[in-house]
Formats: structure tokens, C-alpha cells, sequence
């Protein structure tokens, strides 16, 4: 029980390609192996590996007492899990959709976010929430959900969500480590869209900082998880025109790296923000703030905002009408650019 | 011969082969979504094959022409025997316009109805449960004499709504049959590792209501109860909880693969209870079907997944702007 978290011997730190459900899988097995207090709670995560596969193999490893499968009350599952954590555990509990995360709201609102500052720190939430999310595989109702701004708004809880294989592992094994509760989107549509180097063992991706995944002189770009395949897109066509983008993976949603975000707008002068989730009361919207408190004055044309609409995300048969597409995100570019 | 048993429940015949019928046409729409689904055609089938037989024997035992029914992902033969067509059916799983339960917006499987009281649910399991608790106490209010009915399977009896809902229906004496159809599996997680009880219907005695654990697999049986369910209810006596053993003999759904959890031998053991074979069997052995009538449904029924198939394929998509609409009440 006391064994504490340790790096994995060098031998076994060679590089794997692999997707990014891959690399959760991978960060869940390096945490399990190497910390005891780690735990894995979700329904259907044990002898099924997960209706996506992200625990596949692991309750064959590590056991049924330490990745359980609950009944089927999400409730229960983070409930609990807030239990474990305050009792010294680390769990990381999975919710199926971020969409079926709603029966277990009020816990998340109510005690995994608030437990530490009522008891003044005696007690403590360290855990993790993974959460697959989005729209684009043609789920439907309530499976397609991107809620992330009902979370980033309330104090007490981190958010994070990777766009790559490499992010996803980093950043599993630092919201482990965090000594707050993480909550961890999944972008559902690129769990397998590619592979990528990532290594064996244990390492972390520093949670608040973004990455600049290409630069750029003229616009800045500003996105995250599901919508990163969609704005690089949309900068590869910019490109052709002549506009130079700077390229912003956030990686972490709350708290926002200001820093990055600064740098590139006081650079560039323009930003578009890119996110699948509602227009009003979007993450977009803290994200304009944020650049007109540091930024206002480099600012050469009004920020640009492409999200989905304020509708619940719709029919599968109409999802490609209601994501933001390159297409729309080129348009935002060109407005800004041309402004 | 076998004993008679629909007769000395008050069933006659013609009713009994009427809900053969319903269960075969549920049947045989799965078949053929998953046919569809395994060419591309539509994204995603969640089955009712194996259930057949506790959802219309149910929905048989209910006034069909004022009860309400608040059913689940898995419940095709409740909405069929409550007016739901099969074009209805198929024009969900292809998501076109036309679909009645919600213009293509949700999951096939996610009834929904108005003309026929089907009330309209969605993806988060038991989230229906406190509906049917809400429109019996409004049927209450109103003096209607009508009965809710809401079905759920096993592992979705854990969740909060379940026990709410419950309790509330229990306290306020409601008109509610809350059906369980427990069959054995939640996705990949067997009932044993879901309920701490014994039985689901255990859990009736919390909430000051009788529950009771029946053969899913015999219409006849499910009928008998429910419709002494739907007696009491009527009588101000309040809710019940019955549930209906069955067996899910497909994967949970499209896109889950069972291979990884159950044993072929454990589906195989259950395909020789199926409850369309048996029932079959029983309708010819009591003499209420016989070679004729059996060949004739068939065909019939065929006929019915074929044009309902058709009709679907070829109707149109809504509209991409129709994405936007039915938000708030639209403006005149
Ligand atoms: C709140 C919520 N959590 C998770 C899910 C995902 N999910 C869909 S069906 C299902 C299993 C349901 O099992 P059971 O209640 O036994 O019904 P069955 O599918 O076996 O008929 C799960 C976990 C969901 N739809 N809603
Ligand atoms: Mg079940």
C-alpha cells in the first residue's frame, strides 16, 4: 500500500506508436503498475475493457479489486471514488459518455469540486474523471455531448483534454499526480484517427500549458481536443492564400495557459476560436476575455468564434451541419485577415 | 396436448395469435436493422430480440386505447402492440424526417409517440421512471383512471431515478406498473455484479409495493400479471414491480461485441428457450394456430419489414436547417 509512485526502470522507455485510446490504455496500466493507490472504477470497464476498449487487458493484470466494475449508477462511481480519494486512494473513475456524467453532477459540483476549500485542506479529492466526449461518430442524442464549459466554470476542479496519443498519456499520469481533482475529455472522434510515438514508462505533460502545434504570423488559432484535426486543417488552406496561422492546442481548459494565448495574439493581432461546443456560454467566450484583458490593445480586427450552435447537438443524420467545419473556420480567417 | 392457459385467463384465440404476431414483427424488423446496419445502411440497432414475449405481453394487458406506456431502448414490441408501425420503425433506424419518435434526432430504439402515448425517453438509462410516477399522479388528479406503464432493464434499476421514482409512486399510492426486464446482462456486466439483492423485484418491498418475478420468456404468463398490475392501479390500490426474466440473445447493441463477456454456450442454451419458438409452439400444441395460419403469418409479416424497409430507404433527410428548429416554441 505505501509503495510510493516511482519512475519505470530506463529499459522499458522505448517509444510505441500508438492511438490515442492506446495511450489512455498505456497511462492507466504505467499508473496502475507503478502507484498502488491507483484505482479504476466505470461500468463495463473490467472483463469488457471498456465500450471503447481504454481499460482492455487491464483488470486481467491488475484484478477485479483494482479495476471494478460498478453497477451501472454514475452516482456511485464518482460518489465513491470521492470516498477512495479522501480515504488515500487515487481512483480514476470512467464515465461512458461525457453525456451520462449528469446523474453524478451534483457530486462532481457539490463535493469533488468544493471537499478541499470547506475543510480547509484536511481533506482532499485527488482523482480523475475520464470522460470520452463530442460529436462526429454519429452517436446520437445526449453521446455526442461537449459540455466542458459546465465544468471549466466551476472552481475546485481542473479540466483537461488532449488533441494527440502523446498529450492523452502525459496528461493522464499529471492529472493522477495533481493533488486537485482532474476532469479528462477524451476526444471520442480521434481515439483512433492516428498513431503516434509515444513512451513507455512514465512521463507527464505539465497541466496548464498549452502547445503551439505550428506558427504563424498573421492569426492566431485557438482550439482543442476534436476541433485540432479541424483548424489544422483550415490553416493548411489559409495557407495557400497567403495567411500565416499560429496554431494553439490549449490541452488544458481550466485553468487556460494566458500566457500562450497572450504571446501569440500580442503577435499575430487576429484569433479565431474554435470549439464544438455551444456558442453561448462556451469556453470561447472566457477566452476572449482573457485576450482582451491582456491583449486589447494588439488587437487589429475583432476575435472570431466558430462553435456549434446553441441547439442540443442534433441527429446523427445532420451532425456534419451543427461541428464546426475547415470550411467555416477558413471563412472566420478570412474575415479577421480582411477586416 | 398442452394445457390451455391463454383461454382461462379470459384470452381468446385470436388475441393470442395477435400477440404471436406482434412479437414476430418486432422480431423480424431487428433482423433485418441489423442486416441494414451490417451494410452501411443505418448507423446503429439496439435489439429486442429475446424480450419479445414480456413486451407484448404487457402491452396486451393494458388499455391500449388510454394507458400510457413510457418504454425503453429495447421495448419494440411494447410500441408496436401501442400503434407504432413498422414503417414508423424503420424510418427511425434510417433517421429520415418522417421518423415519428423525433425527425431522425435520436437513437433508434428511443420510442416516442404522442397519438399513441408513448412517452418520449432518452439515452440516460431510468431517466423515464419518475415520467411514469409524474403522468399517473396527473391521470390522478384528473380522475382518468388510467395506468402508467415503464419499463427498464436490471442494471438501470440501480440508478437514482429508479428509487425515486419508486418511492414517489409507492408513497402517493400512483397507478404505475414499473417493469424490469432483466436479462442478465447490463452491456458486459452480469447481473450478480448490479444487484445486491437477489431479485430486482426485492426492491418493491422499500417502497411499499408488491413485486413479483415472472417468466419473461411466456407471454401468457407476463399477461396474467401485468394485467392484475394494471386491476390494482385501476382500483387506487397503487404501483407494482414485476420483473420479466429473459435473456438478451443478440450483443447489446451494433457496435458492442458480447464474444467478449458470454460464452456461445451460454447464447446457444438460451436461443432453445427463445420465446418465439416456444410461444409458436404453443399457439399449434393448443390448437389456436395451426400449419396454414403459421405460413400465412410469415408471409405476411415479410411483407410488412419489406415495404417498411423500402419506404424508408427512399424517404428523405431533413433538412440541414431543421438542425436548428424545436429549440423553444417556434415564433409564429
Ligand atoms: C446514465 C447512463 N449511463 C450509462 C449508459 C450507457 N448504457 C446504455 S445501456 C447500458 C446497460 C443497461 O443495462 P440494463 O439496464 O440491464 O438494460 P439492457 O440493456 O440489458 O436491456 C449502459 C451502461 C446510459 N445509457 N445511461
Ligand atoms: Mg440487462
Amino acid at each position: 500500500m505505501a509503495m510510493e509512485m516511482r519512475d519505470l526502470p530506463k529499459k522499458e522507455t522505448k517509444d510505441q506508436m500508438l492511438t490515442i485510446v492506446q495511450a489512455v490504455n498505456d497511462g492507466m496500466r504505467t499508473l496502475l503498475e507503478t502507484d498502488d493507490r491507483i484505482m479504476l472504477l466505470g461500468e463495463d470497464i473490467g472483463k469488457n475493457g471498456g465500450v471503447f476498449r481504454a481499460t482492455e487487458g487491464l483488470q486481467e493484470v491488475f484484478g477485479a479489486d483494482r479495476v471494478v466494475d460498478t453497477p451501472l449508477s454514475e452516482a456511485g462511481i464518482i460518489g465513491a471514488s470521492v470516498g477512495l480519494a479522501v480515504n488515500g486512494f487515487k481512483p480514476i473513475a470512467e464515465i461512458q459518455f461525457l453525456g451520462f456524467i449528469y446523474p453524478a453532477y451534483e457530486q462532481v459540483m457539490t463535493h469533488v469540486s468544493r471537499l478541499r476549500m470547506r475543510t480547509m485542506g484536511r481533506y482532499t479529492v485527488p482523482m480523475v474523471i475520464r470522460a470520452p466526449y463530442g460529436a462526429g461518430v454519429r452517436a446520437p442524442e445526449i453521446h455526442s455531448d461537449s459540455v466542458e464549459a459546465l465544468f471549466t466554470h466551476m472552481p475546485g476542479i481542473k479540466v483537461v483534454c488532449p488533441s494527440t496519443p502523446y498529450d492523452a498519456k502525459g496528461l493522464l499520469i499529471a492529472a493522477a499526480e495533481d493533488p486537485d481533482p482532474v476532469l479528462m475529455l477524451e476526444p471520442m472522434r480521434s481515439y483512433r484517427a492516428k498513431r503516434e510515438e509515444v513512451p513507455s514508462g512514465r512521463y507527464t505533460v505539465e497541466i496548464g500549458k498549452g502547445k503551439r502545434v505550428k506558427e504563424g504570423t498573421d492569426i492566431t488559432l485557438i482550439a482543442w481536443g476534436a476541433m485540432m484535426p479541424v483548424v489544422e486543417k483550415a490553416a493548411e488552406q489559409a495557407e495557400k492564400s497567403g495567411i500565416s496561422c499560429d496554431v494553439i492546442d490549449l490541452r488544458t481548459l481550466y485553468p487556460l495557459d494566458r500566457d500562450l494565448i497572450a504571446e501569440s495574439v500580442q503577435k499575430t493581432g487576429r484569433a479565431v476560436i474554435v470549439h464544438e461546443a455551444h456558442f453561448t456560454g462556451g469556453l470561447g467566450n472566457d477566452i476572449v476575455s482573457m485576450i482582451n484583458d491582456t491583449s486589447f490593445l494588439y488587437l487589429r480586427a475583432p476575435i472570431e468564434r466558430v462553435t456549434g450552435f446553441d441547439v442540443p447537438v442534433p441527429f446523427f443524420a445532420l451532425e456534419e451541419h451543427f461541428l464546426p467545419t475547415p470550411a467555416r473556420v477558413v471563412q472566420a480567417i478570412e474575415k479577421a485577415v480582411h477586416f | 396436448m398442452t394445457e390451455n392457459r391463454h383461454k382461462s385467463i379470459g384470452l381468446s384465440d385470436e388475441t393470442a395469435v395477435e400477440m404471436y404476431k406482434t412479437m414476430l414483427l418486432a422480431r423480424r424488423l431487428d433482423e433485418r436493422m441489423w442486416l441494414l446496419n451490417r451494410s452501411g445502411q443505418i448507423p446503429f440497432v439496439i435489439s429486442c430480440q429475446g424480450q419479445e414475449a414480456a413486451q407484448v405481453g404487457a402491452a396486451f394487458a393494458l388499455d391500449r386505447s388510454k394507458d400510457y406506456v413510457l418504454p425503453y431502448y429495447r421495448d419494440m414490441g411494447v410500441v408496436l402492440s401501442f400503434g407504432m408501425t413498422a414503417a414508423d420503425i424503420m424510418l427511425s433506424g434510417f433517421a429520415k424526417a418522417e421518423d415519428p419518435n423525433s425527425g431522425g434526432r435520436q437513437m433508434p430504439g428511443h420510442f416516442g409517440q404522442k397519438k399513441n402515448r408513448i412517452v418520449t425517453g432518452s439515452s440516460p438509462v431510468t431517466t423515464q421512471v419518475p415520467h411514469a410516477v409524474g403522468i399517473a399522479l396527473a391521470g390522478k388528479m384528473e380522475k382518468k383512471d388510467l395506468v402508467t406503464f415503464v419499463t427498464f432493464g436490471e442494471g438501470s434499476s440501480n440508478q437514482g431515478d429508479f428509487h425515486e421514482g419508486a418511492n414517489f409512486a409507492g408513497v402517493h399510492k400512483l397507478p404505475v406498473i414499473f417493469m424490469c426486464e432483466n436479462n442478465k446482462y447490463a452491456i458486459s456486466v452480469p447481473v450478480e455484479k448490479q444487484l445486491a439483492c437477489e431479485k430486482v423485484s426485492d426492491r418493491a418491498q422499500g417502497y411499499g409495493m408488491p413485486g413479483f418475478t415472472i417468466n419473461g420468456n411466456d407471454p401468457i404468463e407476463v399477461y396474467k400479471y401485468v394485467k392484475e398490475a394494471a386491476e390494482r392501479a385501476r382500483r387506487g390500490e397503487g404501483p407494482t414491480l414485476i420483473e420479466t426474466i429473459t435473456y438478451r440473445l443478440t450483443a447489446h447493441s451494433s457496435d458492442d461485441d458480447d464474444r467478449a463477456y458470454r460464452s456461445r454456450e451460454e447464447v446457444e442454451q438460451a436461443k432453445s428457450n427463445d420465446p418465439i419458438l416456444t410461444f409458436k409452439a404453443y399457439l399449434k400444441d393448443t390448437g389456436a394456430m395451426d400449419e396454414k395460419m403459421e405460413k400465412a403469418i410469415d408471409a405476411e409479416i415479410t411483407r410488412q419489414v419489406d415495404e417498411a424497409t423500402e419506404y424508408a430507404e427512399s424517404a428523405p433527410y431533413a433538412k440541414p436547417e431543421d438542425a436548428l428548429t424545436h429549440v423553444y416554441a417556434e415564433e409564429q
